[in-house]
């Protein structure tokens, strides 16, 4: 009897905890509020489900729960039944399915005028580069990676001399344009995750993995490594601001290029030994 | 349809078994430590896997400890936390769930269930043990190695899983990991052989498969699964072996690690990761099968009911087990793989939910205008299909690819795991040991022990688990010490986190009292008889409880029906055993 | 992951015709009775002995398919530069045919109840697969005196974990092969004898395809085999 009341207990308290507990996702703060549409047809497609058949199943305890002289009915199967809810939960999951495929093409669809952000991880920080004037990279490569050239960058590539570089700082993104973010590790695997972006994606040493999405509200965001990564991994986190245009175009003229970070280290050096 | 006659039963010769020498062991020796009886070895393989267990146990509370209350316990560095929370996992998965179900119940319930003496080759399921035994404890060993046991995760991902900024990658804790899976997967593949072997040879006089018990086509299912699932973590854990020892880059990437130039060059840790999940898809239903054998059997039996579309749960098995091999890649949508392995993937995966989906059905008609016991092996099954379809149900967000994309690596993936394949399945395991100890000991289980233990169980382990989905919708990723400050995380997260850890304390304290029962049942349990559920299945028709080597006295049984004949009209009882020749009368002996 | 694929669904399939066999349609509460007169749904009828050995080689098959996918799959990397093929392989393929070939006649001596060809064939078979083992050896001798070491490029990493694996699984088989000598010995061709020597034969059978199989990965045949599918295809 106790078990009835308990698995009707255990439906109740788990519907009410969805909407009453105050934990869900984050404000999105980016295009794709397609996930979350997704995301709130399955929880409406199988929270009916797991109610009807835990509640069914309350039913049945209560109703058919052992008396002195009850007999079970004897029925050994019911194609008719089956085939009916076979078909049903098949519609079911179509349902889901479909609107997740949907996006799915959406979200692996590159729009033409996104811009490239490279995103470089290593144990256990972030950095960035974007394009310089020219909209291009440069070639990398994590041989070519030293103490004067940490990200890997080849310096014999053209495209990448006006490449700025974001070292284990924070990144900024301008509001309303879509990015390409390039995704790349030197060392282990990482994962780029931003939970108000919701796209996330693994950073795979030896490849270039990649999503895009267009950031529609200004804010600064957290950034996350969602791959475990060793030792560091929990303290591997870093900033996205998002910005208007003119902030974005402010802070971006205070960053360095890879020609200016590599061509005055004898300046440097030299100031060193002067004092 | 083919009837048989009942002067066809009249022909059927007796089957008098010689007797074996085999089954008069001579020592001691032989008949507890070396023994050749596929029960003791059941029985050891459950011990030793419940013993690993509880050290898995301890390890849960400490993760749990460090995620209630971050920076109270000193000693839960962060190394220390990827240490617990891997071999937890590791443990969990493979050496309690997987040698539980299959070399434990397997090993108790095949032979029996299909009326065979013991196990085919028997020497062979020795060894079996024997080399699982030796794979627990090189696992052991990892504990007190130079450097601890391995702390990349219960995946091992490479590069990290090798690489000095990882506990144990640059020391003995990853190597003493892949040789003691590596011996696991030996032992398996002996104990496996076995278990096949013996269901498709071993049967009794009229045992036909289909009127083999659920619990038998589950475990057989998950065994053919597991015998070609394994080899591929198997080559996964060779070929990484080679890339740690001998400096091979199967795996291995070019890179960078601390400043320093690795030679390495060249490999793909993708490629690890199809390995290892074309076995870790499998797996989860090589323990998700025998579960949903075992489970339709104890509703079948404690609701004095045959299990409802008994043809289509063994399709349903079969189905699943094969359809299971084309789905590893939903564990990998945001690994980096071509995106457009993303539709097919996701399509096989809520295929699959199909079957699944009409299996919880006939269970749940099952009770429908049954006679329902609400015995405690019976509770634990409610609970298990509670838990399962909670836990299949969130599996359809994670399967679906796009919904998979901002909750992978976060709690919810993990509240989900633990839902389908931690609570369900050790749900099954408690329900059948209360089911299963009267025959295996004689004895039942005390009763209010038993309730106590139930009840804690499942509200407690709904308790950690239902709310954990929500700490991952908020968006804490998974394999975090700590959060910190963190601006999206509110601080209500951290006091659900503490709740949590409280609830899953409770719970864990309560497998002690289990534990206890086990132990005190043994010698004050009240007698059992041999069939004190009054099941048809033939593992509760042997002559003497509990069975002895041989199992059946002199003559094996001859089967006359199906697993499932409860509450049949017009018969004198509630049940019909399957060696019952009623209504006629029995084959002269 | 296609080579595995392929072996699955070829085990699917064998599986699934046997079980087409067992009247899995049928309604099992509608047929009471023992069911022991109807014939071959208790048992293959293949002998347990060889039904385990069977089910063993498909475990030992899926490996090497895994084995094989993960080659196809790291040849697709970049750093991929294959290794000249040592020709003493060839003389290495036409040992372990010879002992196969041994092992066969072995079998017909058994069954024909003649010791001593049977005996006979066992040592040879023992032998020329004992020199195929050398032959190996000798391979990776010739590959590392020609420069390609283990721990060079992944196809060489390939070759040696191939060939040792394959090996591995040969010295598995000589226990067996001296287990079924030493009861030659003893017993002649009896009966239980000529069950070990079958058993023996249909695993060096099994291994002798095995190696077929990584020879031609090895030797770039299934490369050029998968281009030309791929070009029919487009």
């Amino acid at each position: 009897m106790a078990i009835a009341l308990a698995l009707v207990l255990v439906v109740v308290g788990s519907v009410l905890f969805h909407l009453l507990s105050p934990w869900w996702w984050t404000p999105i703060a980016s295009n794709w509020d397609y996930i979350d549409h997704t995301l709130v047809i399955t929880f409406w497609i199988t929270g009916v489900v797991f109610a009807a058949v835990v509640l069914f199943m309350a039913y049945c305890v209560w109703r058919f729960r052992h008396k002195e002289g009850s007999k079970a009915h004897y029925e050994p199967e019911s194609k008719r039944l089956e085939t009916w809810l076979t078909v049903v939960t098949g519609i079911g999951v179509a349902a889901m399915l479909a609107p997740g495929l949907y996006v799915w093409s959406q979200f692996i669809t590159v729009p033409d005028d996104a811009t490239d952000v490279e995103v470089i991880a290593q144990q256990w920080q972030w950095s960035y580069r974007l394009p310089g004037a020219d909209g291009k990279l440069g070639t990398s490569d994590s041989r070519l990676v030293s103490a004067e050239n940490p990200l890997g960058i080849n310096p014999e590539d053209p495209n990448g001399q006006d490449d700025v570089i974001v070292e284990a700082a924070d990144l900024h993104l301008p509001v309303g344009k879509p990015v390409k973010m390039l995704l790349r590790s030197i060392d282990v695997l990482h994962d780029f995750y931003v939970p108000e972006f919701r796209a996330k994606m693994d950073m795979v040493p030896g490849s270039v993995t990649y999503f895009w999405f267009t950031p529609t509200r200004t804010g600064s965001f957290e950034v996350l490594c969602a791959e475990l990564c060793g030792t560091g991994h929990g303290f591997m986190r870093g900033v996205v601001a998002v910005d208007t245009e003119e902030d974005y175009q402010a802070w971006l003229q205070e960053q360095s290029t890879f020609a200016q970070l590599t061509a005055p280290e004898q300046v440097g050096a030299a100031e060193m030994v002067q004092p | 349809m083919v009837d048989i006659t009942p002067r066809a039963v009249d022909a059927i010769p007796p089957a008098e078994v010689p007797d074996v020498e085999l089954y008069h062991p001579h020592s001691w020796w032989t008949t507890y430590v070396f023994s050749q009886d596929a029960k003791v070895i059941a029985i050891q393989y459950a011990g030793t896997a419940m013993a690993i267990g509880l050290v898995a146990l301890v390890l849960s509370w400490l993760v749990r400890l460090q995620l209630g209350f971050p920076g109270t316990f000193d000693f839960i560095t962060p190394e220390a936390y990827y240490q617990f929370v891997t071999m937890h996992g590791m443990i969990m998965v493979i050496y309690l769930l997987t040698a539980l179900f299959l070399g434990g119940f397997g090993n108790y319930l095949i032979p029996l269930m299909v009326g065979a003496r013991d196990m085919v080759f028997p020497y062979v399921n020795m060894l079996s043990y024997w080399i699982y035994l030796l794979a627990v404890l090189v696992l052991v060993a990892s504990f007190f190695a130079p450097g601890g046991p391995t702390g990349a995760g219960w995946t091992l991902y490479p590069p990290q899983a090798i690489l000095s900024g990882t506990p144990g990658g640059q020391q003995a804790g990853i190597l003493l990991m892949l040789a003691s899976l590596i011996l696991f997967i030996i032992g398996f593949t002996m104990g496996g052989l076995n278990y096949v072997v013996t269901v498709l040879q071993g049967r009794t006089r009229g045992m036909t498969l289909m009127r083999m018990p659920l619990t038998v086509w589950g475990i057989f299912t998950a065994t053919v699964m597991a015998l070609l699932a394994f080899p591929a973590l198997f080559v996964a854990c060779v070929m990484m072996l080679f890339d740690r020892v001998l400096g091979t880059s199967f795996f291995m990437p070019a890179l960078v690690e601390m400043g320093e130039q690795l030679s390495y060059g060249g490999g793909s840790p993708i490629l690890f990761q199809h390995l290892f999940w074309f076995f870790g898809h499998p797996e989860v239903y090589i323990v998700a099968l025998p579960a949903f054998g075992i489970v339709s059997d104890l509703i079948s039996t404690h609701a004095r009911k045959n299990i409802f579309g008994y043809r289509m749960m063994v399709w349903a098995i079969v189905g699943i087990g094969a359809l299971s091999f084309i789905v590893w890649a939903h564990h990998m949508y945001v690994s980096g793989m071509h995106p457009w392995f993303g539709f097919f993937f996701a399509t096989t995966t809520l295929i699959i939910a199909v079957p699944t989906a009409i299996k919880v059905y006939n269970w749940v008609l099952t009770l429908w205008r049954g006679d329902i016991h609400l015995t405690i092996p019976m509770l634990f099954a409610l609970a298990f299909i509670v838990t399962f379809v909670n836990g299949g149900l969130t599996g359809l967000f994670l399967g679906n690819v796009v919904v998979d994309v901002p909750l992978s690596d976060t709690m919810f993936v993990v509240a989900h795991f633990h839902m389908v394949m931690g609570v369900a399945p050790i749900m099954v395991v408690f329900g059948a040991i209360y089911h299963w100890y009267p025959k295996m000991t004689g004895r039942m289980f005390n009763e209010w022990m038993g309730q106590f233990h139930f009840w804690v169980t499942f509200i407690g382990a709904y308790a950690i688990f239902f709310p954990m989905h929500y700490v991952g919708l908020v968006g804490v990723p998974r394999r975090y010490p700590e959060l910190g400050e963190t601006a999206f995380i509110p601080d209500s997260v951290h006091t659900l986190n503490a709740f949590i850890t409280v609830a899953a304390l409770i719970v864990g304290f309560a497998q002690l009292v289990f534990l206890f029962n086990m132990f005190w049942s043994l010698r004050y349990g009240r007698d059992a008889g041999g069939n004190p559920w009054r099941a048809t299945s033939l593992e509760w028709q042997t002559p003497t409880t509990p069975p002895p080597h041989g199992n059946w006295g002199k003559e094996v049984p001859l089967v006359y029906r199906w697993a499932y004949d409860y509450s049949v009209p017009g018969a004198p009882q509630d049940f019909i055993p399957q060696n019952d020749p009623w209504p006629e009368k029995a084959a002269p002996a | 992951m296609s080579v595995v694929i392929v072996f699955i669904l070829v085990i699917a399939g064998i599986s699934f015709w046997w079980l087409a066999q067992q009247r899995l349609m049928s309604k099992p509460w509608l047929e009471q009775g023992a069911a022991g007169v109807l014939p071959g749904l208790e048992s293959t009828g293949v002998p347990t002995a060889k039904l385990g050995l069977g089910v063993f080689l498909a475990v030992v098959g899926c490996l090497f398919a895994l084995f094989a996918s993960a080659y196809f799959m790291r040849m697709e990397l970049s750093d991929w530069r294959a290794p000249p093929l040592p020709s003493v392989l060839w003389l290495n393929t036409g040992l372990l045919i010879l002992s196969s070939v041994a092992l066969h006649v072995a079998v017909m001596a058994a069954r024909r109840n003649q010791p001593d060809m049977l005996r006979l064939a066992l040592v040879a078979g023992g032998l020329t697969t004992l020199a195929f083992l050398a032959g190996q050896m000798t391979a990776w001798r010739t590959l590392a005196d020609g420069g390609y070491f283990l721990t060079g490029n992944p196809a060489t990493s390939f070759f040696y974990l191939l060939t040792g694996m394959h090996a591995l699984h040969i010295l598995g088989g000589l226990v067996g092969l001296g287990w079924a000598m030493a009861g030659a010995w003893r017993e002649g061709a009896s009966a239980r004898i000529a069950q070990r020597v079958e058993l023996c034969a249909m695993y060096w059978h099994f291994l002798l395809l095995i190696w077929l199989a990584l020879l031609v990965l090895l030797a770039g045949w299934a490369n050029d085999f998968i281009d030309l599918c791929r070009q029919l295809l487009t």
